[in-house]
């Protein structure tokens, strides 16, 4: 089964991956034995070697992302779960099972949270509709486990990763044909503090 | 803990609690033996006119109406009687006393029996007098005296039905039972980090979708109600906390029990028939399974142990086994095991099969909703001859099939006139009768 993406999850996984990667060049914690703590790396143009022979230009440094970055750091718990960060996990039909894209989902994932690790996440389960309303809050719980078991062997904390199941109680399309069911079979992430 | 509100008024709550007082048989005439049809194998053609009002007020004359109507309703719905439809005797002239029944007229609309009766006003109360006569030998086979509020005029004409069924078939009649669900009637949204996640509440109405209450204000997802036996409390699945769990409303005493807590989730609560234990299923232990815990939240023991899904659990009517869904054949299927955890026997091989729940006796049958195309449809097997009849046919998809006390009567949810709404009809898929029409309205239950 292939589902689609809205074009605006798709931008946000580009700048997802962009933000990690951005992370990832700047410092991840605050040095804390170090007498004189180095400056911030943004405000970079005093600690320079003084007077390069030609100013190389500096590689336009990414206006855009350390903006975003501080956007995920700052916002209410609110605006960061209307457009998540935490990309959703999606299913095949009455499985619990983590596909290869999956995988490739729950890995961007754990970046997120082990470069945000005072987040703690509600793992939502969902169903499409087509199953029954009693057995697929057992299905949906099977499916938000399935998350959290993959995160936790990628180093996530267990005790970060609650789960929750809602069965097809809250479907994330009311259609009632294939693309929103792809769409409502999912596990689905919320963080709940930061 | 929060209060669960109960917006029942006083007056309604007395007389279903309380049965009405029932004096002993006015005339030493009365012969209880049942009325039979004139044709043999047919069954006796019952007329129920407007009760006669005795006071002169419109408040009197309108429950008298009321009752008549009700009664002819009640009657009906067990199939027992060929009721005569009241548009065919509005010719007939009230009787100016009860001892004064023009049997004559009576007989002219080939009657094989007439229930009368009359309503007066006393205070705020009202005394109700019913009258079951026999228009062969004219005489009164069925006579009791009611007394109760004036705000209820269908108690009586369900308390009525319920004593003529008893009386004359010996049938344990449900006109006196209720119906819980959950809905989205209201439109509510739960507040929190996520939108448009409609809320669900509890709601309980009488057997024929009248009164229609709700019974839960947790503004968060409330799902899968189940009537206590005694028909005083409610267990449903909550997620007022986060997570699913148990929770009991007393809804006549408007307090809330939390029966589970924690954030293991307990889902789909299910009452044992002497209402001391409630089964339930909870993946606390690693998966899905099924669970039993006394009333008091003591207790607990786990009753499967299988890495596969075990959910969705009912108690057999004596309460030494319990059915319950497993997909561990690959897809969700019906299974029976011991309330002590053993023996463990498969029901139903269906593409896919779920809530299941068990007749009353006479009849030892467990119904279900079974896969049956894109959508489901009920399915009944009787655990004696491991037969399997279908009882809706692919109108829309209909699950969730509850049992009424008696066994007679289906109550299931439906999308067939569009929405998901609650229907009930008899044990042979006939007599489907719409009972809820606001919202979206999805699993319910019937009172014991």
């Amino acid at each position: 089964m292939r589902f689609r993406l809205p074009s605006s999850t798709a931008a946000l996984v580009v700048l997802t991956v962009l933000t990690v990667a951005a992370a990832a060049c700047h410092k991840n914690k605050p040095p804390v034995v170090r007498p004189a703590p180095p400056p911030p790396s943004s405000g970079a143009a005093g600690e320079r070697p003084p007077a390069p022979p030609e100013p190389v230009p500096e590689p336009a440094v990414v206006p855009p992302e350390p903006v975003k970055e501080d956007a995920i750091a700052s916002a209410s718990l609110d605006d960061l779960n209307r457009n998540s960060p935490l990309q959703p996990l999606f299913f095949e039909y009455d499985s619990s099972e983590v596909s290869a894209a999956g995988q490739a989902t729950l890995n961007a994932d754990a970046a997120l949270l082990k470069k945000y690790p005072t987040w703690t996440v509600t793992i939502e389960g969902h169903c499409d509709e087509r199953g029954t309303a009693e057995y697929n809050l057992a299905l949906g719980e099977r499916r938000a486990v399935a998350a959290r078991t993959y995160l936790v062997s990628l180093g996530i904390s267990a005790d970060r990763l609650r789960t929750v199941s809602y069965g097809k109680e809250f479907p994330f399309d009311p259609g009632h044909d294939e693309s929103a069911y792809a769409k409502n079979r999912r596990a689905h992430f919320v963080i709940t503090s930061k | 803990m929060a209060l669960a509100l109960v917006s029942l008024t006083a007056g309604s709550q007395t007389p279903a609690q309380q049965t009405p007082a029932t004096p002993p048989p006015q005339q030493p005439s009365e012969v209880n033996v049942p009325i039979i049809s004139g044709e043999p194998g047919a069954p006796p053609r019952f007329a129920v006119p407007d009760f006669l009002a005795l006071s002169p007020d419109t408040e009197t004359a309108a429950i008298a109406k009321t009752i008549g109507q009700v009664l002819w309703d009640d009657l009906n719905f067990e199939r027992e009687f060929a009721m005569i439809p009241r548009d065919t005797y509005a010719t007939i002239p009230v009787a100016a006393s009860i001892n004064d029944v023009p049997f004559d007229r009576w007989r002219e609309l080939n009657a094989d029996a007439v229930l009368i009766g009359t309503v007066q006003k006393i205070g705020n109360r009202v005394h109700v007098e019913a009258r079951l006569f026999n228009l062969k030998t004219r005489q009164s086979v069925f006579g009791k005296g009611y007394d109760g509020s004036a705000a209820t005029p269908r108690v009586f004409a369900h308390t009525i039905a319920d004593e003529v069924f008893q009386q004359q078939r010996a049938l344990h009649g449900v006109a006196l039972t209720k119906l819980t669900f959950d809905s989205d009637r209201d439109g509510e949204r739960m507040t929190g980090t996520v939108e448009k996640r409609n809320v669900k509440e509890i709601y309980i109405s009488d057997y024929d979708g009248e009164n229609q209450r709700r019974v839960t204000t947790g503004r968060s997802l409330n799902i899968t109600p189940r009537w206590s036996p005694d028909g005083r409390a409610i267990a449903y699945t909550s997620y007022r906390h986060g997570p699913g769990n148990i929770f009991i409303s007393n809804i006549y005493q408007g307090t809330l029990e939390e029966l589970t807590k924690g954030s293991s989730e307990s889902w789909l609560p299910a009452w044992s028939p002497d209402g001391t234990r409630v089964a339930f299923s909870s993946p606390r232990d690693g998966n899905a399974e099924i669970y039993v815990v006394n009333r008091d939240g003591s207790n607990l023991r786990r009753i499967t142990n299988n890495p596969a899904i075990d959910t969705t659990p009912t108690w057999s009517p004596s309460g030494t086994q319990i059915a319950f869904v497993s997909d561990r054949s690959g897809t969700p299927q019906i299974y029976i095991v011991g309330a002590d955890g053993l023996g463990l026997q498969k029901v139903t091989s269906e593409a896919y099969a779920d809530r299941p729940t068990w007749s009353p006796a006479p009849y030892n049958e467990i119904a279900f909703t079974a896969r049956t195309g894109p959508g489901n449809d009920i399915k009944v097997k009787d655990l004696a001859s491991g037969q399997v009849r279908q009882l809706t046919f692919g109108e829309g998809t209909n699950e969730s099939p509850a049992f009424a006390p008696n066994g007679r009567h289906i109550a299931f949810m439906s999308t067939r006139s569009g929405k998901s709404q609650i229907f009930i009809m008899a044990r042979d898929g006939k007599n489907v009768k719409q009972v809820t029409k606001s919202g979206n309205n999805y699993q319910p239950d019937w009172s014991k």
